[in-house]
């Protein structure tokens, strides 16, 4: 019988990462929605990306699908402090960094099976704690009175509207060149959906 | 904007984008639950026994200096400024019901000669905008008290002269910062904002502030609330 390689994405990182995705989806959608009712800026989103229809609706979508995020996003955060997962996020240098942007600029990047690049490492890292900030400032303003002290961490109920729509906008960001990163280099979707098999 | 009005703006939107928005987004229809509404239902359900647990009778709503008060305070309701009910304060009563001893109903001048407190809190609204004000008023744990209200009870539910109603739970009920409120920076409640009695908790967003309450009524058969109805979350608690 031959070896089993070990697969490029573990099962509950493709799993928590397709959930994730689908919060994310419904998450900013009905948040767009709940914008709208009281622009912190001169715009609004147009009704048609935006999800729930009216203010009543986009809540009860918005606080439904928290529990999917944050419920997920423990479980991804559980499993790869307990597997070493995070590991593939290091080590991280702003040289590393530099070295891989002027190389993606040139188109190219170095894609071994398995292996994240320095912009991956960075992006993920970075999505990953806007992640954090945007669960933090999100349970701020839903509960300013019991959970007083997290509202106080950002500085106030009317910071802390700030601080979530700026989380959302990164991670909306980080989703669209992620998505496009994608596009450039497709074989890495299929891994992501079926595990892979790392080279021997 | 009022809620309503936005509404209909955003249905006329909705119907225009229907294609892009997602199946069974009709929360508006209560008598037609599809999946999704019941799917929300259920999920607003457990939002509202999250809630109750974490509501902490002891934790404070945060208080603010005269000078922090937003003056004049923000108009909002189902209905445009001008529709807002006026009660006339001489023969106003505030009829009671359910579980509670002693129904006389009151009149506003026995109301303002129980012991009053005054607090400068702020509302947030489910729309994410917020006032700071000075109301003062009965605390409502002093009231049902003293109507000999059975406190055992799961709701207290409030009608309003301009047929709108709300509930909130008795822990929230009891909370010493929810008054029966009848002044506003000193003078009596003007017409468009809760004129003669409304409620005042500042541990819920704005619309459980029911305005121009005329019945209070304890009971432990769920009472809804006019927005509440439509589907938003009963609990809101901040
Ligand atoms: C339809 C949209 C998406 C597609 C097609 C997609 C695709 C992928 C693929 C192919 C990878 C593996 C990259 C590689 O092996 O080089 C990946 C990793 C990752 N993606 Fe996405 N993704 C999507 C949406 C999102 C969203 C919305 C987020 C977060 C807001 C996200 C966060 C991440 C993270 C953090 C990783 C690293 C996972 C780990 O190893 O722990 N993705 N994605």
């Amino acid at each position: 019988m031959k070896p089993t390689r070990k697969p490029i994405h573990p099962w509950p990182v493709r799993l928590t990462h397709w959930l994730n995705a689908l919060a994310i989806v419904m998450m900013i959608g009905s948040g767009w929605q709940i914008y709208d009712a009281s622009p912190l800026f001169g715009f609004r989103f147009p009704p048609l990306i935006t999800i729930g229809g009216w203010l009543g609706a986009a809540i009860a979508w918005h606080l439904a699908f928290m529990w999917l995020l944050v419920v997920n996003g423990l479980v991804y955060f559980t499993y790869s402090a307990a597997t070493g997962h995070f590991r593939k996020f290091f080590p991280l240098s702003p040289r590393a960094v530099w070295q891989d942007f002027r190389a993606a600029l040139r188109f190219r990047l170095p894609h071994e099976k398995g292996v994240y690049n320095a912009i991956q490492r960075l992006l993920y890292l970075g999505v990953l704690a806007a992640g954090v900030v945007i669960v933090l400032s999100g349970l701020a303003i839903w509960k300013p009175v019991q959970l007083w002290f997290l509202c106080d961490l950002m500085d106030g109920y009317r910071i802390a509207r700030y601080v979530h729509f700026f989380a959302m906008a990164v991670i909306v960001s980080f989703t669209c060149i992620h998505v496009l990163l994608v596009a450039l280099v497709p074989k890495v979707l299929p891994p992501m959906l079926t595990g892979g098999r790392q080279e021997p | 904007m009022s809620p309503i009005q936005r509404r209909a703006l955003l249905m006329r939107a909705l119907a225009l984008g229907a294609a892009t928005t997602l199946p069974g987004c009709n929360y508006e229809d209560p008598n037609h639950p599809d999946l999704a509404d019941d799917f929300l239902h259920a999920m607003s359900y457990w939002n509202d026994r999250v809630q109750q647990a974490l509501f902490d009778p002891h934790t404070l709503a945060p208080t603010f200096r005269p000078d922090q008060i937003t003056n004049p305070p923000r108009f909002n309701a189902f209905y445009s400024i001008s529709q807002a009910p006026v009660v006339d304060p001489a023969t106003y009563r505030l009829q009671l019901g359910g579980q509670i001893r002693d129904q006389t109903p009151w009149t506003l001048a026995a109301l303002n000669a129980l012991p009053q407190t005054s607090q400068i809190t702020r509302l947030v609204c489910v729309e994410g905008w917020r006032v700071i004000g000075q109301w003062s008023g009965v605390p409502l744990s002093d009231f049902l008290r003293r109507v000999g209200a059975d406190t055992t009870c799961r709701y207290v539910s409030f009608q309003c002269a301009d047929g709108y109603y709300s509930s909130i739970d008795m822990e929230s009920a009891l909370q010493p910062q929810t008054i029966l409120a009848l002044q506003f920076l000193g003078a009596p409640l003007t017409p468009p904002f809760g004129a003669p009695v409304r409620l005042r908790i500042p541990t819920k967003l704005g619309f459980k502030n029911p305005k121009s309450i005329v019945q209070l009524a304890v009971t432990n058969v769920y009472p809804g609330g006019y927005w509440e109805d439509q589907g938003y979350n009963w609990f809101s608690g901040s």
